[in-house]
């Protein structure tokens, strides 16, 4: 028995060697995303001197399609973003006007939170926008987990390089830094309370910080989830955001 | 003639009260020429130092470049032709490149713009080569205002992050060569300054700039593909805001010239009232009503005569102190192109337009009351009977 199990083992870690980093980003993209998903959420901002909450509901279908409404505080209730493809629009209640956010606008942080616009619209899967390549297992909060280095092959992307570190069971990213050019750390994200909802792995607390400036970053915590849902078609249009 | 002579005599003759009016109408005198003379001393200098520090004698300007849309900066560059390399060799022309930054001074986030320009370059006042003598070549020079929001120092480093040509993030640390003080704003507030192939390096733009500044010895030759913009569109801004700022004091000038005409005009009236005799007199020794009448204008404008002397008695002296020593609003940051001390600028062409402005207007406001001798009845006039 004793050598049974030592065989298992030997077995099962040869099995995780063995998978190489594109297999590893493939599995996780496969856990991650989800022909459609209704999120409820709610986001904490933590500033220099206070921190403000907000919650929203989205719905998205695949990486192209998605929409947000902002459920509290009384401030924000009503505004609305529509994502498609890689347009962007967001409607104020405060003043009935829609507002198609392009070009460079998309670099401006949503509603003072750690991360941008365009971080919100980044749809491209990893593996073909960057070269991946294992370089460690390190233990988080108790979590095996695959250390991955990943490097542009395109031109046009954002961050030149990013470090994962990937649930060596669940595939769910732990933990990811952004680098600039020159190596200098951008972001960091870090994902917990991973919970399995209708069949994968799902991190519920997501905190964002961009590492350049001060303050603890934006919090984001899933309330509720729910894959491949029937989502009225009519949601993912302009029509919508004044309703 | 007569009318001259008889003017003065009476105005001198009427004392206090003709030196209260010369008095009053000789700060208006004064005050319009200074407030002018403080204005176009204003636009004379903000000029030249906008010239000298920013926009040079013109510039050529990328087509997507629109200095009034930051949007535009991204996609705002192109390669230097040779023609225009040849021009900069000679040092009659300095390509600038400019990228949008995000500048954190002790984890703040600010905004900002990098600009790259040749550190050689002598058409722009900016110490550009404190550029080259620095060790570090992620160098950048910044102005006092920039400097003052930041907090930055010589020597300090600060993390600034921008985007490539292609979009991708880089950030890096960049250290403070130097720190300029100009009076141009919009040289200043936000902006650092860095070594042109080091920009271009950092953004992958090798050889491409956003705009392209002219120099005193520009043949004026058009460049292909670029747009050139002369010193009237890219001094506009300074234009208007003078005009603006003009209109503030024309409204003064005109209350206190108002004030002092209104105390001619009252003058005018009781004179009027009071020598009934005298203008029967008049009359009665064979003047004309209309030679009566230009008696009465001319002492009453000949007040503005006696003003103008006043005022250059003291008012030269000022101009020329003020012109010596200027006039100090304290510091750089009034967010307008405004020198620290501005010198008045009297122009001939001021002093007599101003001139004119007062003899006519109170020629004017003295004749108006003047044309009742004209119904007067000579007899009634001589007995003093009130008309």
């Amino acid at each position: 028995m004793k050598h049974l199990t030592i065989i298992i083992l030997a077995l099962i870690s040869v099995n995780l060697y063995a998978q190489t980093a594109d297999e590893i980003l493939e599995k996780t993209d496969l856990n991650m995303s989800a022909e459609n998903r209704i999120i409820e959420s709610s986001m904490t901002i933590h500033g220099k001197r206070n921190s403000r909450a907000m919650t929203s509901i989205s719905y998205s279908v695949g990486d192209k399609q998605s929409f947000t409404e902002y459920l509290t505080p009384a401030r924000e209730k009503g505004t609305k973003m529509l994502k498609l493809e890689d347009k962007l629009w967001i409607y104020s209640p405060s003043t009935d006007r829609t507002i198609q956010i392009s070009g460079h606008m998309l670099r401006q942080s949503v509603m003072g939170s750690d991360f941008s616009y365009e971080d919100m619209m980044e749809d491209r899967k990893l593996t073909d926008v960057y070269t991946a390549t294992k370089v460690d297992e390190e233990e988080i909060d108790g979590r095996r987990t695959f250390v991955l280095e990943l490097v542009a092959k395109v031109d046009d992307v954002s961050y030149h390089s990013r470090k994962v570190w990937i649930d060596t069971e669940h595939f769910v990213p732990l933990k990811e830094e952004l680098f600039a050019k020159s190596g200098q750390l951008l972001k960091r994200t870090s994902r917990s309370d991973v919970q399995e909802v209708q069949g994968r792995w799902f991190p519920m607390r997501i905190t964002y910080k961009d590492m350049l400036k001060s303050g603890k970053g934006t919090e984001m915590h899933i309330t509720n989830i729910k894959f491949n849902q029937e989502i009225p078609e009519y949601i993912f249009t302009k029509a919508a955001l004044k309703q | 003639m007569l009318a001259i002579k008889l003017a003065f005599k009476n105005l001198i003759g009427a004392g206090l009260r003709t030196w209260l009016n010369v008095i009053v109408l000789s700060f208006a005198f004064v005050l319009i020429i200074f407030y002018n003379g403080m204005f176009d001393g204003w636009n004379r200098q903000g000029i030249k130092a906008t010239i000298d520090w920013e926009i040079g004698q013109g510039q050529f300007w990328h087509p997507e470049y629109d200095k009034y849309d930051p949007y535009t900066i991204q996609d705002s560059h192109a390669p230097l032709s040779d023609q225009v390399k040849a021009e900069i060799n000679k040092g009659n022309l300095t390509p600038i490149l400019i990228t949008q930054a995000t500048l954190y001074p002790e984890g703040r986030v600010q905004s900002g713009i990098l600009k790259g320009i040749d550190p050689k370059q002598n058409i722009l006042n900016l110490p550009t080569a404190d550029l080259i003598n620095n060790q570090d070549e992620y160098a950048a020079i910044i102005g006092k205002r920039m400097a003052e929001s930041t907090k930055l120092k010589v020597g300090d480093r600060v993390l600034v992050r921008w985007r490539d040509k292609n979009g991708t993030f880089d950030a890096r640390e960049i250290q403070i060569a130097s720190i300029f003080r100009c009076d141009v704003p919009s040289a200043d507030n936000g902006q650092m300054y860095m070594s042109l192939p080091v920009l271009q390096k950092m953004t992958n733009m090798e050889g491409e700039a956003t705009l392209i500044v002219t120099g005193e010895n520009y043949s004026g030759a058009e460049i292909e593909n670029w747009n050139f913009k002369d010193l009237n569109f890219l001094l506009s801004d300074l234009d208007k805001i003078i005009q603006s700022k003009k209109i503030g004091s024309y409204i003064m000038e005109g209350l206190l010239l108002i004030i002092a005409l209104l105390a001619i005009f009252d003058t005018q009236v009781l004179s009027i009232f009071r020598r009934q005799k005298e203008i029967g007199t008049y009359i009665a020794l064979g003047l004309t009503r209309s030679q009566v009448v230009g008696i009465f204008t001319v002492e009453g404008g000949a007040h503005s005569i006696l003003a103008a002397l006043l005022g250059a008695v003291y008012g030269i002296p000022i101009f020329i102190w003020l012109d010596t020593v200027g006039i100090t609003f304290g510091g750089p940051d009034m967010g307008i192109t405004v020198a620290e001390t501005i010198y008045p600028y009297y122009s001939v062409g001021l002093i007599i337009s101003t001139l004119i402005l007062v003899v006519v207007s109170a020629t004017i406001v003295s004749y108006i009351p003047s044309r009742k001798i004209s119904k007067m009845k000579p007899t009634e006039a001589l007995k003093g009977k009130l008309q």
